[in-house]
């Protein structure tokens, strides 16, 4: 047996009110991938800025080659061969290339030199870079790579990769994977955390699952089905989302021949749009990022006012209706982005549910908040939701993304929506969320309202809704029953948006 | 009306020592900015650092003990700020104003004793042969020491900031804190020495006015550059040379004013006295209509106050 090149031992670290790891035990061999697996909150986060010298754990040590390894910053992890690869990339954007790279290594060498250097590796890795460019131009997988580059500039024997692959197009992700393959032939080792288990399932030949902070279980995820895995990591059996048929009731929601300018000069205009939904039916609409799915959430919101015929609900026009007239009627929207759009970042849980639920729940009243009902109204929606968070006191940019799109798509459906519009439920969730979210649209739907699912998903879109439209250039197909609908029949119907797609990218 | 009594030589020669404060003040806060914080109290810190400048040269008759007495005060001063908003997190634009105010009160206190006194003089440094050339002679060479030294830091800020490690630092802490910290940075202890910088800088500026260039301790002299200083920051774009340029041409406008007022030119003195406050408002609605380009020069952490999370 060779000697792993990483061992943790008994890690322990809590913070107030939370154990975030608990008695960890794992060890990283020479030249092996290992994925860390865990839902939002498993403490996946907690226990590699332990390995990366940013967080010093209460109990439990870690052994590197052999020789025990506690770096108190992460120059010292550094030191030993440790890089890492943010989930939030730790890049400056005023910066350029160079200079951010630089900033990544202890003893940089002058620029000059470093920049060609820096050529020299990224191209070695297929990841071309320009040094001389300011890294806030650059794409999100552009991005990636200048932290990739500065991480092996570094020479590291381990490589800690945090959800690398959640800003990525797939064709990011295969360039990514490439990479990474090629550093495992050299022998280094690599801890990948991510919650995509397809990913996993194709890179990583060990696994060590983590749930609230223990380790629960270790596989080989080549071995074991996606399914299987994702069920270690929640621990109950996944139940898949259910729900009877639906049967076709009164149109809720009718937009006609809706042509809407986009606000933004980077957004999409939208032309001739037509839709009709139906009591207890949920209309997914899918499409490639920038078809028009944020201008058709807000016309539907009433963010993008409309001539009034060209949206109407329940029969009346309410197209040159703002957000709030259009709530107090009952259609109600949850948009994609969660902090800065669909929540107050820096505001209360409390708040934020009065924010959308003043009227509705009847919160305000004369002007005046009745905080003990706006309260109690946001407990209703954590306890319902299972939005896991110390209380409704805490500040929504303090729950993780899983966290909190459950409590903003939970906190329109407590308002008991006619009809409910949704952006991208469940971007960047994990599974388990994911699930609960999809029950619940499904729940609403089975009660008898309308739900418009706009998502880049097509599995999600396929699991939850009755019917089928593709938004593509602004331009809504005519709608088709999911009933019997391929993947291929919906590449179809994308009609043409793959290929542009890929050109625009 | 004589515009013949205007000289352009003597007026150039001018314009440097009137910029040269708020070029000090404004180059320390520059450097503030940099690194990710907003210190509205340039103007209480330079009145500080004019009043202890004033007191200390005045008690030992040397003017360069009272400049380092000035830097000080002024690195005092913005302790106190650091403290509150970096270690306390205390809201940067509240204690900002708080500093200031503070600064004029206290410095009227200390300066008490001091009104109508005369500090020891500082000697213009003689160039030689260069001092002697006409016209580039009496404008560049003839100053005393403070105004090489204040172009001196530029230039030393300039290049720290672009072309050394702890430069870089400062603009990775200053552009995005949460990522300095993740990459092993000290965020809170950059902002802090980058904090102590621009009080010094602050105080020194102080210190000019009070001990070179009117020279004399009034109560509340500072009148107001302080904030010239600031608005000079964000007209320069958090560019050190801009800085100076732009310290240039605010000092010409009130040299050109004085000079003016001097030769009877007849308009009221307020609107004179006026005139660089007005520019600099133009200049900042002309360059926060350019949107996209100075979204882009300003750190990207300014104001915000850095919390280490887990």
């Amino acid at each position: 047996m060779t000697e792993p090149l990483l061992a943790i031992e008994g890690l322990t670290k809590s913070y107030p009110g939370v154990v975030a790891n608990s008695d960890v035990t794992f060890e990283i061999g020479k030249g092996e991938v290992h994925a860390l697996l865990g839902e939002n909150g498993a403490g996946k986060s907690t226990l590699v800025k332990a390995i990366y010298g940013l967080i010093r754990p209460d109990a439990g040590h870690m052994l590197w080659r052999g020789q025990p390894y506690a770096p108190a910053a992460p120059q010292q992890a550094r030191a030993a061969g440790v890089a890492m690869v943010f989930q939030h990339f730790s890049l400056f954007e005023a910066l350029d290339v160079a200079e951010n790279v630089a900033l990544g290594m202890d003893n940089p060498p002058p620029i000059r030199t470093l920049a060609a250097r820096i050529r020299e590796v990224s191209n070695a890795y297929g990841l071309p870079l320009d040094p001389g460019r300011l890294v806030g131009d650059l794409s999100a997988g552009e991005r990636q790579r200048v932290e990739i580059t500065r991480c092996l500039l570094q020479d590291p024997h381990l490589l800690i990769m945090d959800e690398p692959t959640s800003v990525l197009t797939p064709q990011e992700v295969e360039i990514l994977f490439r990479t990474l393959r090629q550093l495992r032939s050299e022998g280094r080792s690599i801890l990948y955390i991510s919650h995509k288990l397809e990913e996993i399932r194709a890179l990583c030949e060990n696994a060590t699952v983590l749930r609230l902070g223990k380790v629960v279980g270790r596989c080989d995820p080549r071995e074991k089905s996606a399914r299987a895995l994702a069920e270690m990591m929640v621990g109950t059996k996944l139940h898949q989302p259910e729900r009877a048929a639906h049967k076709p009731g009164q149109v809720l929601l009718e937009v006609k021949a809706l042509d809407l300018r986009a606000p933004s000069a980077f957004g999409t205009s939208l032309k001739e749009v037509s839709l009709q939904v139906q009591a207890g039916e949920i209309l997914g609409i899918g499409g490639v990022a920038g078809n028009g799915q944020d201008e058709l959430l807000g016309a539907l919101s009433g963010e993008l006012r409309t001539r009034p015929g060209a949206v109407s609900f329940k029969g009346a026009t309410v197209g040159h209706f703002g957000p709030t007239a259009r709530r107090a009627l009952g259609l109600l929207c949850a948009p994609e982005e969660r902090l800065g759009h669909a929540a107050a970042p820096d505001m209360s849980l409390t708040e934020n549910a009065l924010l959308t639920g003043a009227w509705r729940e009847k919160l305000v009243k004369n002007g005046f908040i009745n905080a003990r009902r706006a309260r109690a109204f946001a407990e209703s929606i954590i306890k319902r939701f299972d939005v896991r968070t110390p209380g409704p006191h805490v500040a929504a940019r303090a729950l993780s993304g899983g966290n909190l799109q459950k409590f903003v798509i939970g906190r329109e459906i407590m308002q008991r929506p006619e009809v409910l519009v949704v952006n991208q439920p469940t971007w960047g969730v994990d599974a388990s969320a994911a699930a609960a979210i999809r029950q619940a649209l499904m729940d609403l739907a089975q009660g008898g309202a309308a739900v418009v699912v706009i998502s880049q998903d097509l599995d999600e879109i396929l699991e939850v809704a009755d019917t089928f439209a593709a938004l593509n250039g602004g331009r809504l197909s005519a709608k088709r029953p999911v009933q019997g609908l391929t993947m291929e029949a919906i590449g179809l119907l994308l009609g043409g948006a793959e290929g542009d797609s890929d050109a625009a990218a | 009306m004589d515009f013949s009594s205007i000289n352009p030589v003597v007026l150039m020669a001018a314009l440097m020592v009137a910029a040269t404060p708020i070029l000090l003040a404004a180059i320390g806060e520059l450097v503030v900015e940099k690194a990710g914080v907003l210190n509205l109290g340039v103007e209480g810190m330079m009145i500080t650092g004019a009043v202890v400048g004033f007191a200390v040269a005045v008690t030992t008759r040397n003017p360069y003990l009272g400049m380092l007495a000035a830097m000080g005060g002024g690195a005092a001063m913005s302790l106190v700020f650091g403290i509150l908003t970096q270690l306390l997190k205390a809201n940067q634009v509240a204690s900002g104003l708080a500093l200031t105010l503070f600064g004029l009160g206290f410095s009227a206190l200390v300066g008490q004793g001091y009104v109508g006194i005369s500090p020891p003089r500082t000697a213009k440094l003689n160039f030689g042969f260069l001092s002697d050339l006409p016209v580039i002679g009496p404008i560049l060479f003839r100053h005393d020491p403070m105004v090489y030294a204040s172009i001196a830091i530029v230039a030393g800020v300039w290049y720290w900031l672009n072309y050394t490690r702890g430069g870089r630092i400062l603009r990775a802490v200053g552009e995005n804190h949460d990522a300095a910290h993740a990459l092993g940075y000290r965020v809170l202890r950059v902002r802090m020495l980058a904090i102590m910088f621009g009080g010094a800088c602050a105080g020194m500026g102080g210190a000019y006015l009070s001990l070179i260039r009117v020279p004399q301790w009034t109560e509340g002299m500072t009148a107001g550059a302080g904030w010239i200083a600031l608005a000079l920051v964000v007209f320069a774009s958090w560019r050190p040379w801009r800085a100076l340029l732009g310290a240039y041409l605010f000092g010409g406008i009130v040299v050109l004013q004085l000079n003016l007022q001097a030769a009877g030119f007849r308009i009221p003195v307020e609107y004179l006295a006026m005139s660089p406050y007005l520019i600099t408002i133009l200049v900042l609605v002309i360059m926060s209509s350019g949107r996209a380009r100075k979204s882009l020069a300003a750190p990207g952490s300014l104001t915000k106050p850095f919390h280490a999370a887990g």
